[in-house]
């Protein structure tokens, strides 16, 4: 938008509600009660175990959910230009098994192994969006041809039990941490690494390609009239899925270690925390960062139904209730929203300046 | 190009069919065996039979629009209950069937019931459901339980000549389900409803029923396979649905069965062709001693091959919503200058 002149990007700004206006507006959406939700968790989690407050712990939650966030923002991309990607768990499982299997004890092995696993990433997207575009198979069907497919060969390759344990620098991505901070203790690189991603992805949603995309999931037919490529879009989305795949593998490896199993149902979860921070299954609406906090909700209602000592078999039946209730309400809103009733405060007319006096441009009469 | 546009999706399929027919009687040959032997067609269709049960509720689920992931833990809890409650006892069999089926009715009405009136996407509605079932069986079953009675295991052992049982209850659901969908007026609805809601609405369709009518339909038939699975175990086990990953694969066969994914086209005789085709290649790969993990990699390859053969083609022949076609706005103008 750096093509605005001066004067009318001032008037953009003058128009606008006032900043507290917006960020209640913003709150009123679901991919802004999100956020309450998941302070409203917190102060639950706290209540029941006040230690959880101290910022030691709460840190290391964050690491600890750090991979199934950035997953969740890789998901945001598919999702939100309206198509699927189910391939996810595969390719986690994919990446943490070639991890363990090619770098070994061997330190040396480390930066080629982990360019390669950032390229096989990219192609795996590549391939997930060629098809769907240009071939017109639904999304769906795909990524679940490529989870299956993918998580196959892998198998067949290590003949089914994953073996290998990565040297212990590269482990450190995952299990490691900046040390002797003042009041943390200890700042873990997970934490560091989802900062980035979630910054890089807050960026790339307000550049053209972000805007195109959201646009793109809203009405393909409208964006591709007015001129966006929309196959290449698309695929650029599944590209950036699956490289937040093989991020949140890099994660895991250190967490959990190699196991055929560390990314099963990841593609269901993601979806669940992206679906729960209020972006519209179908495309077109929902905030990024919304996204990542629907991952953060979901563990820290886990985290509460722990220490609530309520048993861990329950975690599912919890989970579904919870993301069919939220989507139940966010779906409310956004009807009300289409019908215009909750935007009384947006079609107020607030005078921007003092309307002209009578007679002033007159030529003095 | 003249010939394939003449065709429907439900051709090509039954043409994907011949094709496995084909290679598989080649494939087969090969290793010194017959395709076309008693048992070996029997093993075939036996493998249609609980795809199938789950791919025919599928189909109208998916017709409406919806998506159904809750059947694989309706499958496992339907063969628990089924189990649990005949515990060996042959006048026990008829209740059994009955509540496992109310069950499943059950759940089947309140997915339709979250999908059109609180108005979640099928999906999540689905996925929410069976994680709450998925809970329930966690926690209360810690492995197989039950014991069904002999007698109600003959129905998943026996077969006329080289037809299962099982099979043939399949086909007369079918039956029933085809007749449904072209020959009574829900069925109509359900292609309306799929095909535009807003439209079907304004046409004065009911739009709730035929959505809550598909999901019941769907879980009762999940359930039937329950039953099946019970049948041919003996016990009902709580991982049984998730382990065979009924969700997925029966929208893959509703899908490779020529569906529109998005709802409102599609024909339920396409789906059971679908079926047919993954019960060949799982056949053939068996017979052929393929190595577990790489018939996943052939399942997952076949899926979006078959997929790809009618995908171009279909989006052309569903009909447009807004004319792009130049002669189309060029005649709707004389119509209108005249």
């Amino acid at each position: 938008m750096s093509t605005l002149a001066p004067d009318r990007k001032a008037e953009l700004r003058r128009d606008r509600s006032p900043r507290k206006d917006r960020l209640l507006r913003g709150m009123r959406t679901p991919g802004g009660a999100v956020f309450l939700l998941l302070l409203a968790l917190l102060a639950a989690v706290i209540v029941v175990n006040p230690s959880f407050g101290e910022p030691g712990s709460l840190i290391r939650f964050i690491g600890r959910t750090a991979p199934i966030a950035i997953a969740a923002i890789g998901q945001y991309f598919v999702i939100v230009s309206g198509e699927f990607d189910l391939s996810m768990g595969s390719v986690v499982t994919a990446q943490v098994i070639i991890a363990g299997n090619l770098i070994g004890q061997d330190d040396a092995k480390v930066l080629p192994v982990l360019l390669l696993m950032l390229v096989f990433g990219a192609l795996i997207g590549l391939i997930n969006g060629l098809v769907t575009t240009l071939l017109k198979i639904p999304s769906f069907i795909v990524t679940l041809g490529m989870m299956l497919a993918l998580l196959g060969l892998v198998l067949y390759w290590t003949g089914g039990a994953a073996t290998g344990n990565p040297a212990d620098t590269f482990r450190q991505i995952g299990r490691g941490g900046i040390e002797n901070i003042p009041v943390l203790e200890i700042l873990p690189y997970p934490v560091l690494i989802l900062l980035a991603i979630a910054g890089g992805a807050f960026w790339l949603m307000r550049r053209p390609y972000g805007r195109t995309l959201v646009a793109v999931g809203d009405n393909a037919r409208a964006a591709a009239l007015t001129g966006a490529r929309v196959w290449w879009i698309r695929t650029r989305a599944f590209i950036l899925s699956s490289l937040a795949a093989t991020v949140a593998g890099i994660i895991l490896v250190g967490y959990a270690g190699v196991h055929p199993s560390v990314g099963r149902g990841y593609e269901f979860t993601a979806i669940t925390a992206v679906v729960l921070g209020g972006v519209v299954l179908g495309g077109g609406r929902g905030w990024v960062l919304s996204a990542a906090a629907g991952a953060f909700a979901l563990e820290m209602l886990f985290t509460l139904l722990n220490f609530a000592g309520v048993a861990s078999t329950w975690r599912d039946t919890v989970q579904g209730v919870i993301i069919v209730a939220a989507v139940a309400a966010g779906a409310r809103t956004w009807e009300r929203r289409r019908r215009g009733a909750s935007s009384a405060t947006h079609d107020k007319q607030t005078p921007i300046a003092q309307p002209p006096a009578v007679g002033t441009n007159e030529g003095g009469k | 190009m003249k010939i394939t546009s003449r065709l429907t999706s439900t051709h090509i399929v039954y043409l994907v069919v011949l094709l496995t027919i084909i290679a598989g009687t080649i494939l087969v040959a090969t290793a010194g065996r017959s395709f076309f032997s008693a048992g070996n067609v029997s093993s075939i269709l036996t493998g249609t039979s609980v795809l199938g049960f789950i791919a025919i509720g599928q189909t109208l689920v998916i017709l409406v629009g919806s998506l159904d992931l809750s059947v694989p833990y309706v499958v496992s809890l339907s063969s628990l209950l089924a189990a649990g409650i005949m515990a060996n006892q042959p006048a026990n069999i008829l209740p059994g069937v009955l509540v496992a089926l109310a069950v499943a009715a059950v759940i089947g009405l309140i997915n339709g019931l979250v999908v059109s009136g609180l108005k979640v996407h099928g999906f999540i509605a689905t996925l929410g459901s069976g994680l709450i079932i998925s809970g329930y069986l966690a926690t209360n079953y810690k492995g197989s339980s039950g014991q069904a009675p002999l007698s109600f295991r003959l129905v998943g052992a026996t077969g006329l000549g080289p037809v299962p049982i099982s099979t043939l209850i399949m086909l007369a659901c079918a039956a029933v389900v085809l007749l449904v969908l072209d020959r009574t007026r829900l069925g109509h609805s359900m292609y309306a409803v799929g095909g535009d809601i807003n439209v079907a609405r304004m046409s004065g369709i009911r739009t709730s029923t035929p959505i809550i009518a598909a999901h019941i339909i769907c879980s009762v038939l999940a359930g039937m396979a329950g039953l099946l699975l019970a049948a041919r175990l003996g016990v009902g086990s709580p991982t049984i649905g998730s382990q065979g990953g009924y969700d997925l694969l029966s929208i893959a066969a509703v899908v490779l069965g020529g569906t529109l994914l998005a709802g409102g086209k599609g024909s339920l005789v396409g789906t059971l062709g679908g079926v047919l085709i993954f019960a060949m290649i799982d056949n053939i790969m068996s017979v052929l001693q393929i190595n577990p993990f790489l018939k996943d990699v052939v399942r997952g390859i076949v899926i979006v091959a078959a997929v790809a053969v009618y995908a171009g083609r279909r989006v052309v022949s569903r009909t447009a919503r807004f004319d792009d076609t130049p002669q189309e706005t060029v005649s709707t103008r004389q119509e209108v200058g005249a």
